[in-house]
């Protein structure tokens, strides 16, 4: 009994903590690469909806994002509850067809671009999928008009059971 | 003495200022990458007079939505799940039926020596269909149907892209690296095989019943 208290008294060392800090480092590493800030604030609930064919978006920096949705519920006392259009960060507020304002969008958008990533500019559309597709076809004319051809549907990806898949 | 002078440094709050850090990334991390469905928009036409094309009948795949998300494939009803073996067996027509797409024999380089079911000189024989498939939805067409609609028509075109490219090259289309010059060739070549020929008109109400 004694021999056991002995074993014990010497065996409360304190633990080696010195690699704790490089363990906790490298997690930290693996964040600060992984992380994609979120730079704008999204006022539109947008639920995109699910596909199998989705591809990753390569460059994010040359991606603009039009957000389409209802207002979510704070925005919804002042802008109501009629599906909006949101150009990055900017809520379009004003109703009908917004062409100005999307063209102003992608002249500014592609003001930032370097000259020879110009014409690689890509729309990410990202789109309730129970608005209708007026709306869409609309803000697709005006990018149509704007020159800004490349648009991608935001999608998440659905996994199939049945039939073949990739 | 010497190395009285010079205490070690306390390590132990280094941690503390690592987990901070790392809780702070932790709650500002969105994993989500951006994934989605590329599409290229047609350019707007230069003049405001319509240039009309002339296709075949049979080369066009009508693919209707109507205001209440009902779907007609070349004038019948059709289940969106459907879609896709329909799209492939338009674009294939395997048994060269008149109604379907006519086909065109076409010559596709390859690089030389890629695969070996390919003559030495890479060139890839063979017909390439004429189809186009237009795509007209009504302004009340929800989004969520639509993109279902486009996905089953890319996917269609997808499988055979893949298809081909397993058989010719024991590879995944997926797969092929577009920083490789040998197989970004591969890929472009059989992009002009199996050509993603989906065309949208301008948009308009197609009506339907409620």
């Amino acid at each position: 009994m004694s021999k056991f208290k002995k074993s014990t008294g010497k065996g409360l060392q304190k633990i080696n903590t010195s690699s704790l800090p490089d363990i906790v480092f490298m997690l930290l590493f693996f964040f600060m690469v992984a992380t994609t800030m979120r730079e704008t604030e999204v006022q539109v609930r947008v639920k995109v909806p699910e596909a199998t064919e989705v591809k990753k978006l390569e460059k994010k920096s040359l991606v603009s994002y039009i957000y389409i949705g209802r207002p979510v519920a704070q925005m919804a006392r002042m802008y109501g509850t009629e599906p909006l259009i949101q150009l990055n960060d900017k809520l379009v507020s004003e109703e009908g067809i917004p062409y100005e304002a999307i063209q102003d969008f992608v002249l500014f958008e592609r003001e930032k671009l370097p000259e020879a990533d110009k014409n690689k500019m890509v729309m990410s559309m990202r789109i309730d999928q129970d608005i209708s597709m007026g709306k869409v076809d609309d803000v697709k004319q005006a990018l149509r008009r704007a020159k800004s051809l490349i648009i991608n549907y935001s999608a998440k990806k659905e996994y199939r059971d049945q039939g073949r898949q990739r | 003495m010497a190395s009285r002078e010079t205490p070690e440094v306390n390590g132990g709050s280094l941690a503390d200022i690592a987990f901070l850090l790392l809780i702070f990334f932790l709650v500002t991390t969105t994993m989500d990458t951006d994934t989605g469905i590329t599409r290229l928009l047609p350019p707007e036409p230069e003049d405001q007079q319509e240039t009309e094309v002339k296709v075949n009948k049979r080369n066009v795949l009508v693919v209707l939505l109507n205001r209440s998300d009902l779907l007609m494939v070349g004038g019948e009803v059709m289940d969106g799940l459907a879609l896709k073996e329909k799209t492939v067996e338009f674009f294939t027509n395997p048994r060269g039926d008149e109604s379907l797409p006519e086909l065109e024999e076409q010559e596709v380089q390859f690089p030389p020596g890629s695969s070996s079911l390919l003559p030495p000189d890479g060139m890839w024989r063979g017909s390439v269909s004429k189809g186009v498939i237009s795509l007209q939805n009504d302004r009340s067409t929800t989004y969520g149907k639509y993109l279902q609609v486009q996905n089953e028509l890319v996917a269609a075109v997808n499988l055979l892209r893949n298809d081909f490219c397993k058989l010719y090259f024991d590879k995944e289309y997926d797969e092929l690296n577009t920083n490789n010059p040998i197989e970004e060739e591969i890929q472009l070549g059989i992009r002009k095989i199996y050509k993603m020929n989906i065309s949208e008109s301008d948009p308009k109400s197609i009506g339907g019943r409620n």
